[in-house]
């Protein structure tokens, strides 16, 4: 779908509270606008994005049409064991892209 | 006495000519009235918020062009099939510093040319490739992760032996007033920045942040975007993309900005 930028640690101490960014490219096109011909551009967002680690759900997230184009989130998550964090992104064109971070906890 | 009375007209004129004499020494040359000292960088007449995300290269949406740029440049194009790499190996190293002193003159082109026309020429020349469109994405990618390289360093670009009449005609072109407001880019630049206009300040028109991340474009664009957007404001009509016009004042406007620091990818509302 895109290109996305992840920026979180990894490696990490048990119990450590870590903090993920990232950034994605999409249009973000909200719908409401109109070409140079008068016509509606069809909406075109994310509407949805989950973070697992070790297939649990961490964080989740929907989007609407009034976030800007390359959307960028941070939050925070506890380092709790080695494993994998997912990153998945939807858009309501059905189209999902997928980023996956190894995360090793000492 | 006589003698004082003849000596008044000349003390006059010695004054104009002094102040005539004099200005330049303080940075009055046409089109450059800003002083060393007072010269900033549009950043600083940004919010808090937004200097944040330039400050963050990970909140920074420039930097999804950089790394498209940096995948760009080891990615065999043309019928050479060769990449950018392959010639100039690690970016960081060889394309360090040379974003500062763009636009430049190319001896081959007889004439002065920007970054991007430099990335181009290099695709048609070595790669034996086709141009890349001006404000195309792979475009703007390598003319980030090139100008990434030279972030930090301060904006220095020749304006002297065959460079110096285009850089005057660059010049000429920031003082012509132009469009249905007949203003020039010196009547806000030079003359009226720190005001306000439509509640915003008004920059210097430094051009040392791009390509740059505009809040309002949501994507990276040129600087050439950025001044037919500045022709569209004053209902003047915009140069073709590429037009000699451009690149002329893109110099010159790098020489206005000389001494500050290269921001590519920089952000901009």
């Amino acid at each position: 779908m895109a290109r996305a930028l992840i920026h979180m640690p990894t490696e990490a101490r048990r119990g450590e509270v870590i903090e993920v960014k990232t950034l994605i490219s999409h249009p973000m096109e909200t719908g409401y606008r109109r070409d140079s011909m008068g016509q509606p551009i069809p909406r075109h967002i994310i509407s949805r994005f989950v973070c697992t680690y070790n297939g649990e759900e961490v964080f989740r997230a929907e989007f609407f049409p009034a976030i800007a184009a390359n959307p960028f989130l941070s939050f925070f998550t506890v380092a709790t064991e080695t494993g994998e964090v997912r990153f998945q992104w939807t858009d309501d064109q059905g189209n999902t892209q997928t980023e996956t971070v190894r995360i090793t906890v000492v | 006495m006589p003698a004082h009375r003849g000596c008044a007209p000349l003390a006059i004129l010695l004054l104009v000519l002094g102040m005539a004499v004099s200005a330049p020494g303080q940075g009055a040359e046409p089109g450059n009235a800003i002083r060393a000292e007072e010269r900033r960088s549009g950043y600083s007449f940004l919010t808090r918020e937004t200097q944040a995300m330039q400050d963050d290269d990970l909140a920074n949406p420039g930097f999804l062009w950089v790394a498209e740029g940096q995948e760009l440049w080891r990615t065999a194009a043309g019928a050479a099939g060769r990449s950018c790499a392959d010639c100039h190996r690690e970016a960081p190293v060889s394309m360090k510093g040379v974003a500062a002193r763009y636009p430049a003159y190319d001896a081959r082109a007889g004439r002065v040319i920007t970054l991007e026309q430099r990335i181009n020429g290099c695709r048609l020349d070595h790669q034996g490739a086709p141009a890349l469109a001006y404000e195309s994405q792979e475009l703007l990618a390598l003319t980030a992760y090139v100008g990434l390289q030279s972030r930090g360093m301060p904006v220095r670009v020749a304006i002297d032996g065959p460079a110096r009449p285009f850089f005057e005609a660059g010049r000429a072109e920031f003082l012509m007033r132009q469009g249905q407001f007949n203003l020039s880019c010196a009547q806000c630049h030079e003359d009226h920045w720190q005001q306000r206009l439509r509640g915003l300040p008004i920059s210097q028109g430094q051009s040392n942040a791009y390509p740059a991340y505009r809040l309002e474009w949501q994507a990276l664009g040129s600087l050439e975007r950025r001044l037919r957007n500045c022709n569209f404001a004053v209902r003047a009509e915009p140069y073709p993309y590429g037009a000699q016009e451009y690149v002329n004042l893109e110099l010159f406007l790098a020489w206005r900005a000389r001494g500050l620091p290269v921001e590519t990818p920089g952000v901009r509302r």
